[in-house]
């Protein structure tokens, strides 16, 4: 916690875990999808469900969809700009056996087909947390540069990403592995103290057994 | 962080011979890894964004819930006759407490200090305070400091979230941070800091959490009215030389500890108090028909 997390964010109400919090969830799905975002349907849970409406949850969403941060004067009318520039929403309800009271999942389809499933939930503050992405756990905040890759659970996938890292003179801030089974789906979320470049991730993309990487920049 | 203690934090300022404020702003130096400026300049920032939300205010707005917006500008004719009870001076503090927390409902751009829903407390003091003592934007930064150095022990040993420790953590806690801004400003000791602190939580432990509809709106918006003018009379009684007999930091532990207590019906899940009483089950069964 910095003191900034006391005195901030500077945001639109009216709430910092509601408001600000869902718009920050939409804003990182937005980086993560790299591309303008054609569809998008959001399952609501727990107090994001039954008072998200009041608090402007669905337009804060909907409004990160579309690049906005959660300080931007536009989220009230993010609704009609989401009908400008052509990104289609629809919300439910999102059933979880057991999950934060502010969760949140999407499911979201990008221009070029492209698709993403993100799991979130918005911790107080503003501050949030990925805890699935495309079915696998996971969990970040969005705080660092975050390379995301899928992979299938077999020896050798982790030293690739590693040691590309390295060759890169990249630092490793923290990282994860989850498996869905042995020898089936595995995911490793790494957060970097730098960026990753492009031509890396495009490399790692197209080694045998990785099935996806997705990558949250800082840039703006 | 080091920021676990107001005591200590008295203690650093003593022994450095630095003011409070600055103890602080070092304290974010050695956090954040960046500069004297970067972090000077950027406490400016949220003081200005206050400053900016406070003047966007729109009487005319209303909240998505229809249930807020219109009572800044009721408020701000009030003071215009010049015939409040309070004073210009309180009065205006009042009306900006206010102004801030319908902004906040109606979606405006405001400065989470230290929730959303305790948005009005600071600026409503500071923002008053700078127009009618003519302090410069470096001393209403400094001041800055001096809030965000309070909150940050207040998250460290409790809570800043009506959902983990009811209203008390929120509008408690943006008080005894603008109360401590004040004595600051207004040119008083550490010392005096810190009561002035202790006894704007005191006044507002156990305070609960129980908004009308789940919404940050009743009785949220004029909860700031309560923090904010709090925050000045606390501020001028530790002034006038008078202590907390509980400590500063054993206020925070004991605003933790009744946080705990708090059933979970008063803790911001609309499940208690003003949320069940039979009109704010009539709010929220309308709401939810919509």
């Amino acid at each position: 916690m910095s003191l900034f997390d006391i005195l901030g964010p500077v945001m639109v109400g009216p709430s910092s875990s509601h408001t600000a919090g869902a718009a920050r969830i939409g804003y990182i799905c937005y980086k993560l999808m790299d591309e303008p975002i054609e569809r998008a349907e959001i399952g609501l849970y727990g107090s994001f469900l039954a008072t998200g409406r009041g608090h402007g949850t669905d337009r804060a969403l909907v409004a990160g969809l579309l690049g906005m941060k959660p300080a931007d004067e536009r989220i009230p009318e993010s609704f009609e700009l989401a009908k400008q520039q052509n990104l289609e929403f629809s919300f439910g309800r999102a059933d979880f056996a057991e999950a934060h009271p502010n969760t949140v999942k999407l499911n979201l389809t990008g221009k070029s087909g492209r698709r993403l499933e993100v799991t979130a939930e918005s911790i107080g503050g503003g501050r949030v947390r990925i805890r699935q992405i495309d079915g696998l756990e996971a969990n970040f905040c969005g705080d660092y540069a975050t390379l995301i890759v899928h992979n299938l659970d077999q020896p050798g996938h982790v030293a690739e990403v590693t040691s590309m890292l390295a060759h890169k003179s990249i630092n490793i801030a923290t990282m994860q592995l989850y498996r869905d089974g042995r020898g089936g789906h595995a995911v490793m979320v790494v957060e970097c103290d730098r960026e990753v470049p492009e031509e890396s991730r495009k490399w790692l993309a197209h080694l045998e057994g990785i099935i996806k990487v997705t990558y949250l920049s800082m840039e703006e | 962080m080091a920021l676990k203690s107001l005591e200590e934090l008295a203690n650093i300022a003593t022994a450095s011979g630095d003011p409070f404020w600055c103890v602080v702003l070092k304290e974010d130096i050695k956090e954040r890894q960046v500069t004297k400026e970067e972090s000077f300049a950027k406490m400016e920032g949220m003081y200005l964004a206050m400053k900016e939300a406070d003047k966007q205010y729109d009487g005319k707005l209303r909240s998505r819930s229809g249930l807020s917006g219109g009572d800044g500008q009721r408020l701000n004719e009030y003071l215009d006759k010049g015939e409040s009870l309070c004073g210009d001076f309180i009065t205006t503090v009042m009306m900006r407490a206010v102004k801030m927390g319908e902004s906040n409902a109606c979606m405006k751009r405001i400065v989470a200090a230290p929730t959303a829903g305790s948005c009005g407390v600071l600026p409503a003091v500071l923002v008053t305070m700078e127009e009618r003592f003519g302090f410069s934007i470096e001393q209403m930064t400094q001041a800055l400091y001096v809030a965000a150095g309070i909150g940050e022990v207040i998250a460290e040993r409790a809570f800043i979230s009506g959902a983990q420790g009811g209203c008390q953590a929120e509008i408690g806690s943006a008080s005894a941070m603008a109360a401590g801004a004040a004595v600051f400003l207004y040119g008083g000791t550490t010392q005096q800091i810190l009561h002035a602190c202790a006894m704007a939580l005191k006044n507002l432990l156990g305070l609960t959490c129980d908004p009308v509809a789940g919404l940050v709106e009743v009785p949220c918006i004029k909860r700031n009215i309560l923090g904010a003018v709090n925050a000045l009379t606390s501020a001028d009684v530790a002034l006038a030389g008078v202590k907390s007999a509980i400590p500063p930091d054993e206020v925070i532990d004991t605003m933790r500890s009744i946080g705990s207590m708090l059933p979970k019906a008063l803790r911001e899940t609309g499940e208690g108090g003003l949320a069940i009483s039979p009109e704010g089950i009539k709010i929220m069964e309308k709401q939810q028909k919509e």
